[in-house]
């Protein structure tokens, strides 16, 4: 047992209200800069949805994570012999379109234009050329299903649902869809490491976090092919890639990230888990049915006595393992297992969980005869000519599982590499949980029922009380239970700190010039 | 004559080596943020291909052939011994100068004919384009008028890098040669002394030790284990400082 130590999260798809906040912090913070303005490292998508890049989950198109061959993980678009001979020409990299060309608009024509007789406007301008562009595409364009045909139509998830299904899903009354907030997973098995032919990326030992050393990265390229979440960008004009740094900085002090911080929705939530190096790889390479209880496997326990001591023998901080035993994360992961993998089959490992969305599949559809009720109306009222009904008013107080509105294989192809079983087992717990509550608060919920729901899904009546409250009333501090980075005692340790006074700090101090 | 011949085949090298090294060493220390490929396939990724590939591998080949003729002058040459072997020889790196040339000039006009790639481009990008165009014409050109090259580098050529090298810089073999030879030499270390000047910095850095590397890469920021190990409290290492 290798124990080490993880900087993990949840994101509570339930509670996302798609607001965009934590794209902002991000870019005001990181990525605001040249080269850098069309990264996203925290990006929202609308899901159904092609998403940023466009349609990155499809690995037909993107060549991005490991791929199973004989029992045996290589990466799929990247790797020792296609790294070192694609080198000159990656012909799996996305290039600049497949994202969006930055843009800005030219406010200042709005001030500056002489009087005239028309309105002066502020035409949109690239932000790599400065010549007037017309916008084509943006990090979020499909917003809110905004596009709906060309984009959510497109999502690769939608693969395998049959035409009839993917109908129903879209017509316009029956239209549902939810948020799915990304950053870089940080994951146990990077793809992104494991591609980079200069070795300039790396984990951290001490919290998991994944970096690119910028002096060390040469531009080759194939980070960005390599991560199947395209979450390494290349900076165009600096020649180096850069990618999600969890903030790092942030991170050591003790300080939630910018966008967990500043999250509106409150869905974000981090934690540290120990988990045992060796077992990363057989995890990695598990079948595909059981690629998700592999990965719960590589998580440990905190209150057990042997991974305690097995981490102090490692050298984990006892504020570490301290932090641990409180970790939101692990609750929502192991404990309680409501939090899922974004796309498992992808093999990285990814260390960041969603527990997946019940609110916007719960309503039902139902086929009846509307000819009667049409025959009734006004001939001047507007009528659908369908006969479907969106119905709110079931029987049971949520409807059933499998009256939903999305199909369970759309988010089983999303969160459990098409386990559908595994996401109704999650639902069940989301929805016993609501139920318990409901008789709770209102009351108006037999016992029996309520004790039925809870024992289907496996629950106590005190089990869904805590998730209730880790759910809807969390402070801050229990929501990002972070220990500091114990580096004072280490630099005290090597060199007298006085010596180095004034010369730390990161970021790059010089001016950046492209060549020499 | 002397003394032009005297310029261009000794101080030019050696101002070129030193400049090189020196100007590499410092770049990789100091600068270390600007050793890079700078690579645009990010903003242009179709015409990259006709470019790029056919340089690339073209300068690969002539670069070890070239390599090869200095370091084993006489594997070369009893190579050549078989007229067979030699035309078979010839005619590879001939086609690969060709593709390195080709290469070349679609990456001229793919920097000139894309918008957007005007933005990634430098003064000494130019520079470096048309010396290395200047440099595979003219090695072509010898190939096709001075036959065998592959040979006579071996006998003429090896012996003058090698006085270079040595420091016992012995030209009497090299000044009687054509004039095209000459530029071809002075070409060769004209773009040698540039290397630190220039994106060609990132041929000094192949990323051959990924061949054997693991994958995965975890670093520490120091190493725990021994600081923080249960059974030395960590204050026994007194901090320097006090
Ligand atoms: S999400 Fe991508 S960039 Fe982030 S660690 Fe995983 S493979 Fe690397
Ligand atoms: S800030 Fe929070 S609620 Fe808003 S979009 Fe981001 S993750 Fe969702």
């Amino acid at each position: 047992m290798d124990v080490r130590s993880q900087i993990a999260m949840v994101f509570h798809l339930d509670k996302c209200i798609g607001c965009h906040t934590c794209s902002i912090a991000c870019k005001n913070i990181w990525t605001d800069r040249k080269g850098a303005e069309y990264m996203w490292w925290n990006n929202v998508e609308t899901k159904p949805g092609t998403g940023y890049p466009t349609k990155w989950e499809d690995q037909e198109i993107y060549k991005g994570g490991w791929e199973k061959r004989n029992g045996k993980i290589n990466l799929k678009g990247a790797g020792k012999r296609r790294g070192l001979t694609n080198i000159f020409y990656n012909p799996n990299l996305p290039v600049i379109d497949d994202y969006y060309e930055p843009f800005t608009y030219k406010y200042l024509d709005l001030i500056e234009s002489p009087a005239g007789d028309d309105q002066p406007t502020a035409r949109p301008v690239s932000l790599i050329t400065g010549e007037p562009i017309d916008i084509k595409m943006g990090p979020n364009w499909d917003d809110d299903l905004g596009g709906s045909p060309d984009f959510a139509r497109n999502d690769p998830n939608l693969k395998g649902i049959s035409p009839e299904e993917q109908e129903v899903m879209f017509q316009l009354e029956k239209m549902a869809m939810f948020y799915l907030p990304r950053i870089c997973n940080h994951c146990l098995n990077p793809a992104c490491v494991a591609s980079c032919p200069s070795g300039a990326i790396y984990k951290r030992g001490e919290d998991g976090i994944v970096l690119i050393n910028q002096t060390v990265c040469r531009a080759w390229r194939m980070c960005v092919t390599a991560c199947p979440y395209k979450k390494s960008y290349y900076n165009w004009h600096t020649g180096k890639s850069e990618k999600c740094i969890l903030c790092y900085p942030r991170i050591e002090a003790g300080l939630a990230p910018a966008c967990m911080h500043s999250c509106v929705g409150r869905i974000r939530y981090l934690g540290v888990l120990l988990y045992d190096a060796d077992k990363i790889e057989p995890a990695a390479s598990a079948d595909d049915k059981d690629l998700i209880n592999s990965q719960l496997d590589v998580i440990l326990d905190p209150f057990d006595p042997a991974v305690i001591r097995a981490a102090k023998m490692n050298g984990i901080a006892d504020s570490t393992i301290h932090a641990a035993q409180f970790s939101p994360t692990y609750k929502f992961v192991k404990k309680w297992k409501l939090a899922l993998p974004l796309h498992p089959e992808f093999r990285t490992l990814p260390m960041l969980f969603y527990v997946p969305p019940l609110l916007p599949v719960m309503a039902t559809v139902k086929k009846v005869d509307n000819t009667e009720q049409q025959e009734k109306m006004h001939p001047a009222a507007k009528k659908w000519e369908d006969n479907w009904l969106y119905d709110t008013s079931t029987k049971e107080l949520w409807g059933t599982l499998d009256q939903i509105r999305f199909p369970l294989k759309y988010i089983a192809s999303l969160f459990s590499a098409g386990d559908e079983e595994l996401i109704k087992e999650k639902w069940r717990k989301l929805m016993a949980v609501r139920i318990h509550r409901r008789k709770v608060t209102v009351g108006d919920i037999s016992d029996e029922k309520v004790k039925e729901t809870l024992h289907d899904a496996g629950m106590t009546a005190e089990i869904a009380d805590e998730i209730y409250a880790l759910t809807s009333l969390p402070k801050f501090e229990e929501r990002f239970v972070i220990p500091a980075a114990h580096r004072e005692q280490a630099i005290e340790m090597m060199d007298f700190t006085g010596d180095t006074k004034g010369e730390t700090g990161f970021g790059i101090k010089g001016k950046i010039r492209r060549g020499i | 004559m002397n003394a032009l011949n005297n310029f261009f085949l000794i101080a030019l090298p050696y101002i070129a080596l030193a400049v090189f090294l020196v100007g590499s060493i410092y770049r990789y220390k100091y600068k270390g943020f600007q050793f890079s490929s700078l690579s645009s396939q990010f903003l242009e990724g179709r015409k990259l291909f006709y470019g790029s590939l056919p340089f690339h591998w073209g300068v690969l080949f002539l670069f070890v052939g070239h390599l090869t003729a200095f370091l084993f002058p006489r594997s070369v040459l009893a190579w050549n011994s078989e007229p067979l072997r030699l035309m078979i020889l010839e005619i590879t790196a001939f086609i690969f100068g060709i593709s390195m040339l080709i290469g070349l000039v679609n990456l001229l006009v793919r920097r000139y004919s894309t918008p957007r790639l005007k933005f990634v481009t430098n003064k000494m990008d130019l520079v470096i384009y048309l010396l290395l165009i200047f440099q595979t014409f003219m090695g072509l050109w010898i190939a096709y008028n001075f036959r065998w090259g592959s040979s006579w580098f071996s006998t003429l050529l090896t012996p003058y890098l090698y006085s270079i090298f040595t420091l016992q810089p012995d030209t009497s073999a090299v000044s009687l040669l054509p004039w095209p030879v000459k530029l071809h030499i002075i070409g060769a270390f004209t773009i040698i002394g540039i290397i630190p000047f220039s994106r060609l910095v990132h041929f000094l850095v192949p990323p051959f030790n990924y061949a054997w590397r693991p994958f995965q890469q975890v670093m520490w920021y120091w190493s725990k284990r021994k600081i923080r190990s249960p059974r030395t409290p960590w204050s026994v290492q007194r901090p320097k400082n006090n």
